[in-house]
C-alpha cells in the first residue's frame, strides 16, 4: 500500500471532554461566566491553556460553539468562559444551569504573544465581548508585572452598562494595569471618556514606541483603525496583535470555515500578527 | 525509466478479473468506474463486466454525455463527477457520539470503520488529488482519524489516460496524464491486455501472483503511444505563473462581479473537485434526545451558511463566495499545504450547469492585473 507520510497521530480530535458547571457568575445583560470543572479530573489536572486560546463548547443535540478561555492561565481547578448569547448554543447554555454537563473539545488555537511583551510596555485595546479573550493575557501580564513595564487597558463599550468585569478593575489598577474605558452613549451618572476605543490611543502618551505592544481584540473595522492609530505613533507592525473572529465549525483545520486568505483562523489564529492580515482586514466580504 | 521497464509486466485482459477476485478474496471491498445515470460513476466492481466497455465521455462547459466507443476498450473514458475522495472523506460520516446518563453527558468516538477499499481506475489528476489530500487531512498538526484509517488501508491501481478531454488541463498542472507515483499498481490499456507497473511492495506482491510476462517490445511501444495520446490531445490549458499573487492581488478586480452575475452558487463545483475538503457537522439525535451523533457532511465556500457568524454572514454574495473558491483553490491553498488545491481534471468545468471555466477566468483576471488594487492597496502603514 502507498503509505501515508507522518501519520501516527492517536489522540481522536473530535472527542470532547465532559465538564460540568460549578458556577455561574452574571456578568452583564447577556452576558454570564461559566466556571467549568471537568468530569475526569485527571483531565482537569492536565489541562492547560495559553491566553487568547479558545475551546469547542458542545452541547449534545444543539452543536458547538468556539469560546475564548477568560479565566486566569496558573489557576487550575476552574476553566472559565465569558458567554454572551448569540446563537442556539450560547443559548441553550443560558439555559442550563450549575451542576449540567456537557462536551469540551480544546484549547485550540494561537495565544497572545507574552513572551513578546516582556522587557517593554503594552497596550490592550479592546471593546465590549472582546476583553473576554484578553483577561487572561492580563492575568498573565500582572502575574510578571516585573518583567513588563507600563501596561495600558484602553477599553470601549457602548454603553456603561456593557462594561465588562468591572469589579476587578481597582484589582487590576492596584496591581499596576492603567484601566482607561470609554463608552459611545452615556448614562446617567456616567462621567468617563466618551467616543470610540481608538480615539484613547490617539490621546494617550506613548514614551517608547519601538518596544511597546500593542494587543487588540474586537470588530475588524475597529482592529483596522487602532493599527492605523498604532503605526502612526510609531509602533512597529510586527508589535501589533490582533485576535480574528470567523465561522469555526472543526476548530483543527480540516472543515474549511474559518478561512481568512491563507490563515485557517482555528489553528493559525486567532491570534495574528497585524501584518499578516493588514492587506486582508478591509477587503469587503473577504 | 530503464528500472520502469524491467518492472513492467503484461497481463492479457482476462487476468484484471483475477486481479479483482484476488483482492476481493483479501478483504477488499473493490470500486472503480461503471454505468449510472447516464454518467460514469465509481461503485463497487464485483466483475470486469461492470466496467463501461466499449463507452466513453464526451466532455464540454456544462456538458457530460456519454458515446459508444467504435472499440471495445474497459478504460476509453476520462473522468466522471465521482472521485476517490468519496471513499476516503465520506459525504457521510459519524465522528462522535454523545449518550445522556444519570451521571451526565458521556462522550463516545464510533467504532472504527474497517472497510479496506481497493480503487480501481485512478488517474494521474486523481493520483495527485489524493496527494493533496492527504496533506489536508493528514500533514497538520490533526489527523483526521476517518480518512487515515481509509487512506492507510487503501489499495490503488491507476490506470495512464489514453485520451483527454477538451476539459482536461493536467499538464499545465503537472499532475499528469502518466501516473507517475501514489500508486500500488499502474495500468496502461492496450487492445489485447493491460501494460502493468508497480509501485510499492503491496503492487510487487499482488502483480507477482497474475499470469502476466515482460512486455514485448511492440507491447512497450504501444503502450507509450498510446499514454502520449492523451498529452497530445489536451487543448486547455492554465498559466500557472504567479498565480498566487496574481489572484490575491486582485481581490477588487471587476471580474469578480462578472462571473458572480452568472454563477448560480449551486455548488456542484466544489462537490465534484477531488480536493475540495470543505465540511460541517450536524448534530443528529434520536427520539429520547439522550442518544446523539455528531455527523459530518460535505459543505461548500458557495453555501450562504458557510460563513455565517452571529453578527452576520461574512461572504454575503455570489461574487465574493466564488472568489474565496478560486483564490483558495489556486492561491492561499499553496501558503497552506505547500501545492495547488487544483489538479487540472476539468470536472468543476463539465459539471458547472452555467459551463464556468476557471482558466478562463484566471485568463481575464490576468488580462487586467492590477497588482496595486485590493489586497495591496488598504495595507501596512498607509
Amino acid at each position: 500500500m502507498t503509505s501515508l507520510p507522518g501519520c501516527t497521530s492517536a489522540v481522536d480530535p473530535w472527542l470532547a471532554h465532559t465538564v460540568r458547571i460549578a458556577d455561574i457568575t452574571d456578568e452583564i445583560e447577556g452576558v454570564a461566566t461559566y466556571h467549568l470543572e471537568f468530569a475526569d479530573a485527571g483531565v482537569g489536572e492536565s489541562f492547560e491553556f495559553r491566553p487568547g486560546q479558545f475551546n469547542m463548547l458542545y452541547l449534545p443535540g444543539v452543536g458547538e460553539a468556539a469560546i475564548s478561555i477568560s479565566s486566569d492561565p496558573a489557576q487550575r481547578g476552574t476553566l472559565d468562559h465569558t458567554v454572551r448569547v448569540a446563537g442556539n448554543v450560547t443559548g441553550e447554555l443560558a439555559r442550563a444551569g450549575v451542576g449540567a454537563t456537557f462536551g469540551l473539545r480544546g484549547p485550540f488555537g494561537s495565544a497572545w504573544p507574552i513572551d513578546e511583551c516582556l522587557g517593554g510596555d503594552v497596550i490592550i485595546v479592546t471593546g465590549g465581548i472582546g476583553l473576554a479573550p484578553l483577561r487572561p493575557a492580563i492575568y498573565e501580564l500582572l502575574n510578571r508585572k516585573n518583567e513588563v513595564g507600563q501596561v495600558t487597558l484602553l477599553y470601549g463599550a457602548r454603553l456603561p452598562s456593557g462594561l465588562l468585569y468591572t469589579n476587578e478593575y481597582d484589582d487590576w489598577q492596584s496591581r499596576g494595569l492603567d484601566v482607561n474605558t470609554t463608552v459611545d452613549r452615556t448614562d446617567p451618572g456616567w462621567q468617563g471618556n466618551v467616543g470610540v476605543v481608538p480615539q484613547l490611543l490617539d490621546r494617550m502618551p506613548i514614551d517608547d514606541p519601538e518596544n511597546t505592544t500593542v494587543l487588540c481584540c474586537g470588530p475588524e473595522v475597529m482592529m483596522w483603525y487602532t493599527a492605523r492609530s498604532a503605526l502612526g505613533r510609531g509602533i512597529p507592525t510586527e508589535r501589533i496583535w490582533v485576535s480574528l473572529e470567523r465561522n469555526m465549525n472543526c476548530a483543527i483545520g480540516l472543515c474549511g470555515h474559518c478561512q481568512f486568505g491563507p490563515t485557517f483562523v482555528c489553528k493559525d489564529g486567532p491570534v495574528v500578527r497585524y501584518d499578516k492580515v493588514a492587506s486582508l482586514l478591509r477587503v469587503e466580504a473577504f | 525509466m530503464e528500472s520502469e521497464k524491467s518492472s513492467a509486466r503484461f497481463i492479457s485482459k482476462s487476468e484484471l478479473q483475477a486481479l479483482i477476485d484476488l483482492l476481493r478474496d483479501d478483504g477488499f471491498t473493490v470500486v472503480g468506474p461503471t454505468i449510472d445515470q447516464e454518467a460514469i460513476v465509481y461503485d463497487e466492481l464485483t466483475s470486469v463486466d461492470d466496467l463501461p466497455r466499449g463507452w466513453t465521455d464526451e466532455q464540454a462547459p456544462g456538458k457530460f454525455r456519454l458515446q459508444r466507443r467504435g472499440d471495445d476498450a474497459w478504460f476509453g473514458f476520462v473522468v466522471g463527477p465521482h472521485s476517490w475522495k468519496k471513499y476516503l472523506f465520506p459525504p457521510l460520516t459519524t465522528l462522535a457520539l454523545a449518550q445522556k446518563t444519570d451521571a451526565g453527558w458521556e462522550m463516545h468516538t464510533p467504532e472504527a470503520d474497517e472497510t479496506k477499499y481497493a480503487f480501481l481506475g485512478v488517474r494521474a489528476c486523481e493520483l495527485a488529488a489524493i496527494g493533496i489530500q492527504d496533506k489536508v487531512f493528514t500533514g497538520g498538526p490533526y489527523v483526521d482519524p476517518v480518512y487515515a484509517a481509509r487512506r492507510n488501508n487503501a489499495f490503488i491501481i491507476a490506470v495512464n489516460c489514453t485520451q483527454a478531454a477538451p476539459t482536461c488541463f493536467c499538464t499545465s498542472m503537472n499532475t499528469g496524464p502518466k501516473c507517475s507515483t501514489g500508486f500500488d499498481l499502474a495500468l496502461t490499456e492496450l487492445p489485447d491486455g493491460f501494460e502493468v507497473e508497480s509501485g510499492s511492495d503491496a503492487g510487487i506482491a499482488v502483480l507477482d501472483k497474475l499470469a502476466g510476462q515482460t512486455p514485448t517490445e511492440q507491447q512497450s511501444k504501444s503502450a507509450e503511444v498510446a499514454r502520449q495520446q492523451a498529452v497530445d490531445q489536451q487543448s486547455k490549458q492554465l498559466n500557472t505563473d504567479g498565480i498566487r499573487d496574481l489572484l490575491l492581488g486582485n481581490l477588487d478586480h471587476p471580474r469578480w462581479n462578472e462571473v458572480g452575475e452568472v454563477c448560480l452558487g449551486c455548488t456542484n463545483c466544489t462537490m465534484v473537485c477531488p480536493t475540495c475538503f470543505c465540511s460541517s457537522v450536524d448534530e443528529v439525535a434520536d427520539l429520547s434526545g439522550e442518544n446523539v451523533e455528531r455527523q459530518r457532511h460535505w459543505d461548500s465556500c458557495f453555501n450562504l451558511s458557510f460563513s455565517y457568524m452571529s453578527h452576520g454572514t461574512t461572504r454575503n454574495t455570489i461574487a465574493s463566495r466564488y472568489r474565496q473558491w478560486l483564490t483558495h483553490k489556486l492561491g492561499s491553498w499553496e501558503d497552506q499545504f505547500g501545492t495547488s488545491g487544483c489538479v487540472g481534471c476539468g470536472r468543476c468545468i463539465t459539471w458547472c450547469p452555467v459551463g464556468i471555466d476557471l482558466t478562463e477566468e484566471v485568463a481575464a483576471i490576468r488580462s487586467q492585473d492590477t497588482p496595486v488594487a485590493g489586497a495591496a492597496k488598504s495595507g501596512g502603514a498607509s
